[in-house]
């Protein structure tokens, strides 16, 4: 009977995908849990930062720049038709602090950092290393995941401000330095546009979030990995899907808490 | 990589971090022009407050003196009640006057106030009694076809 046999398909996936949500929130608690060691050994996760932020830098500075850039071209081209140029600081600036600089940051944070925790942990597992860690009595959970979570919890908000701040210099670069809107308006119409609490705290706390979401994924990942070649692969793909999708949905979810209804 | 090279590395882009930050903050944003602790409230009643909203401005001669922090609808008057905070460095007598008007033809509302002659000065939590609502094109539409069906034809 195939009708039963498709059936029973969907509900062999149904269950396999709660049972791995319920796993992942655990380990995400665990991770939590056993954070004390990644700080009162701190070098630890200073060792991830530098591996999750410094490495990451590159990718965001460049990537910012050129976002802003276009949104200075775009953003003019569109404006002028109305006759208001001058609100290119303003459109430029709430559109990274409050949209793009979280939101951009954190995809690029997981296809680049994420990954790699992923493939890191999934081939620590796939050498058993992590196997050795437990009969050395190590919890692997305080010893590999927590620094790892900490640190992109910690990078994750520092790299989108660095996003927004090195793209609203591509936008004043595109748009006054090249295109020549007035100086002055540009960043009093910024200034009178941007709220600190509204939209730069907010834009804080949506960073914060995504890099929660994006570690959490991609540990969960890396250490459920099957332990061979081909399932640290899959599980690599996973975690960028898997973060990517997430991070747009819960930009969606804390859009609307934020900015909704007003 | 040696520790010291790493704390380095990892200083270097913590400090980066919270200076795009403290930037954002300052030069995007508007938190070098709060002064939270010296302002004080003062409210009005309109009876039209036409599109004003909660942060409008609050002008005295073009200059910002202050921000609308609260609209609400007095349910014994059924009048909208405006509470600004105006900066304390401005000091205005108690008869200012309180008009609601338009940046541009089409642009933002705000509260433009007007000094008045008296010698005490509004205090905390006092109110403007002198006001004048917003126009609202509508009303100015229909008195203008009132107008025009009124005058005799020719």
């Amino acid at each position: 009977m195939p009708a039963i046999s498709t059936i029973r398909e969907i509900g062999h996936r149904t269950i396999n995908a709660v049972w791995r949500i319920g796993m992942a929130t655990r380990f995400f608690v665990l991770a939590l849990m056993y954070s004390g060691n990644s700080f009162r050994r701190f070098h630890l996760t200073i060792k991830e930062l530098f591996s999750t932020g410094v490495m990451s830098l590159l990718i965001i500075v460049v990537a910012g720049l050129f976002v802003g850039m276009v949104l200075g071209l775009q953003g003019y081209e569109t404006l002028k038709r109305y006759g208001s140029e001058s609100a290119l600081g303003s459109m430029v600036a709430l559109s990274l602090v409050r949209e793009l600089g979280p939101v951009l940051a954190a995809l690029l944070f997981a296809s680049r950092a994420g990954s790699a925790m992923t493939a890191e942990i999934g081939l620590m597992k796939a050498t058993e290393q992590i196997a050795a860690m437990e009969m050395m009595a190590v919890n692997p959970i305080a010893r590999i995941v927590a620094p790892r979570f900490w640190a992109g919890v910690i990078s994750m908000p520092l790299l989108a401000a660095l996003f927004s701040a090195v793209g609203v210099f591509g936008g004043y670069f595109v748009g006054v330095v090249q295109i020549g809107v007035d100086e002055g308006s540009f960043w009093s119409q910024m200034q009178s546009a941007v709220d600190f609490r509204e939209d730069i705290l907010n834009g804080v706390i949506k960073s914060f979030v995504f890099g929660m979401a994006v570690t959490v994924i991609a540990l969960f990942e890396g250490y459920d990995a099957p332990p061979t070649a081909e399932g640290v692969s899959g599980a690599t793909t996973r975690t960028v899907v898997e973060s990517s999708l997430a991070i747009l949905m819960l930009d969606f979810v804390l859009t609307a808490m934020m900015f909704g209804g007003k | 990589m040696e520790r010291t090279t790493l704390d380095l590395w990892v200083g270097m882009f913590v400090v980066a971090g919270i200076a795009a930050l403290v930037m954002l903050a300052m030069k995007v944003g508007n938190l070098s022009t709060y002064n939270v602790s010296e302002s004080y409230e003062v409210h009005a009643y309109f009876s039209n407050i036409g599109g004003l909203k909660p942060k409008a401005s609050v002008k005295s001669a073009g200059v910002l003196v202050g921000r609308v922090t609260e609209i609400t609808l007095d349910t014994e008057r059924y009048e909208a009640k405006v509470v600004m905070s105006l900066d304390k460095r401005y000091q205005f007598p108690k008869d200012t006057f309180a008009n609601i008007l338009t940046a541009g033809l089409l642009g933002e509302q705000y509260i433009g106030l007007m000094p008045g002659g008296d010698e005490e000065m509004l205090q905390n939590g006092e109110q403007l009694k002198k006001t004048q609502s917003a126009v609202v094109l509508e009303d100015l539409i229909g008195k203008f076809l009132y107008s025009k069906a009124e005058e005799p034809a020719k």
